[in-house]
């Protein structure tokens, strides 16, 4: 039995987050405990006890519990700093180091508000018995173009997002963009080139081919 | 080479850098940014912070935005100096991450909207809009319920120390404090004890008195 588990899915946005995050650091041993979202398994208490929250995913690591998936990534990082990618940029100076801090910020505070309705509308609307809200679908269609242009500028002059090398900055915007690029707003990527080839790079790093493999959300 | 913060007094997050750089006791001078007249938008701004929103940091060469970024960044560089914001290592580190990125995604997207329909509004002579006021209110109660559960097995949000994850809440809450939603933190014995207790530090008193010169 191993001692890391994550309660999540293997399909689930945030929860591959982190399956991603633990690849990249060469973390290979831990369980992935599925919870079942369809049973609101996830509002119960067991499930609370360890999110109060109750979303996906938790990390048990021994007698340590933790939720909110960027918290977790940022958590595994540290914790296995020796090991794998340096996603932190343990590795570089103050200012590397800060700069990722910031474009952490930018994937939470810029890129996600607008990207999340896109999905939940496509995506899981639908498995809700919802019919999708294409006014909301529009909206932020329009705001992330906007955020999109400002990373094309900004992959003109950096291969990655904080800089030269690959970090959390990027990691944390794999599962959303993946199931864009399912959805004909894939053009959004495809037509900014510089975003195009980032994307590209991102997505075809083995930790992530890994865990997208099990990223199939409402195809059979 | 003394510290920059670009802001603007009105802003929550650029107040969210401001009380960081007190609670460091930290030199810093104050570039008012004027929205009014869209200079958050000119090229010299968007050099700052391509987004063009406040705040921004000058530290030396160092120029960064997104105001958690920035405090984090202040409570790392500057560690042995004033308060310690942030733990380093273990159980503690992890359990300071997940409460700020709960303040991040639970608490501020909530908060600031009622802030936005409650105080932002009125400043700008416009009507609240009465049931989002009611559905923002509905959802921040549900996520004080949580911290009230949190802040009954310790004193803060990650524990027995003020931390990051504290003080990322002061803005919005010093705003939600002047209407109504101020019974949503009353009516909860826990929350309304750590609330008191982190609005009346002293940093925090010094960053609004530079609110109010404006």
């Amino acid at each position: 039995m191993a001692a890391l588990k994550v309660y999540g899915l293997p399909m689930s946005t945030c929860t591959t987050r982190v399956l991603t995050c633990l690849h990249e650091k060469q973390v290979d041993e831990f369980e992935l405990v599925p919870v079942d979202l369809f049973a609101s398994e996830h509002k119960q208490p067991p499930f609370l006890s360890k999110n109060p929250f109750g979303q996906i995913p938790a990390l048990q690591d021994g007698d340590l519990t933790l939720f909110e998936s960027r918290a977790i990534t940022q958590y595994i990082a540290e914790k296995y700093k020796d090991k794998g990618t340096d996603l932190l940029r343990h590795q570089g100076d103050l200012k590397e180091a800060a700069i990722v801090k910031v474009w952490m910020e930018v994937e939470s505070h810029r890129y996600n508000p607008a990207i999340q309705p896109i999905i939940y509308q496509f995506f899981v609307a639908p498995l809700c018995g919802t019919t999708p809200d294409q006014s909301i679908i529009d909206a932020n269609v329009e705001k992330f173009g906007k955020v999109l242009d400002i990373y094309e500028e900004r992959l003109g002059n950096t291969k990655y997002l904080a800089g030269d090398y690959y970090t959390l900055a990027d990691l944390h915007h794999l599962p959303y963009t993946y199931y864009l690029m399912k959805t004909p707003y894939a053009t959004l990527i495809e037509s900014r080139p510089k975003v195009k080839a980032w994307w590209e790079g991102i997505s075809s790093g083995p930790a992530f081919v890994k865990v997208s493999e099990h990223m199939k959300f409402g195809e059979n | 080479m003394v510290i920059k913060v670009h802001g603007s007094p009105i802003s929550t997050a650029t107040f969210r850098v401001v009380a960081a750089v007190h609670e460091k006791e930290l030199e810093y001078e104050f570039v008012p940014v004027d929205m009014k007249s869209g200079a958050h938008k000119h090229p010299d701004f968007l050099a700052l912070n391509p987004f063009g929103q406040v705040p921004a940091l000058e530290d030396g060469d160092i120029k960064l935005f997104e105001s958690r970024a920035i405090t984090k960044y202040l409570a790392y560089t500057y560690e042995n100096k004033g308060t310690p914001l942030i733990y380093k290592e273990g159980k503690q580190m992890a359990e300071l991450a997940v409460w700020m990125e709960v303040e991040a995604h639970q608490f501020d997207p909530v908060a600031s909207k009622l802030a936005w329909e409650l105080v932002y509004k009125k400043m700008f002579g416009m009507e609240a809009d009465a049931a989002a006021v009611q559905e923002h209110e509905t959802k921040l109660a549900k996520v004080l319920d949580v911290y009230e559960a949190q802040l009954s097995k310790c004193k803060y949000l990650a524990g027995d120390s003020f931390t990051l994850a504290d003080l990322h809440h002061l803005p919005v809450m010093h705003y939600l404090m002047g209407t109504q939603a101020k019974k949503l933190f009353d009516e909860r014995p826990h929350v309304s004890a750590w609330s008191k207790d982190i609005l009346a530090r002293p940093a925090w008193e010094k960053s609004i008195a530079l609110q109010k010169q404006a």
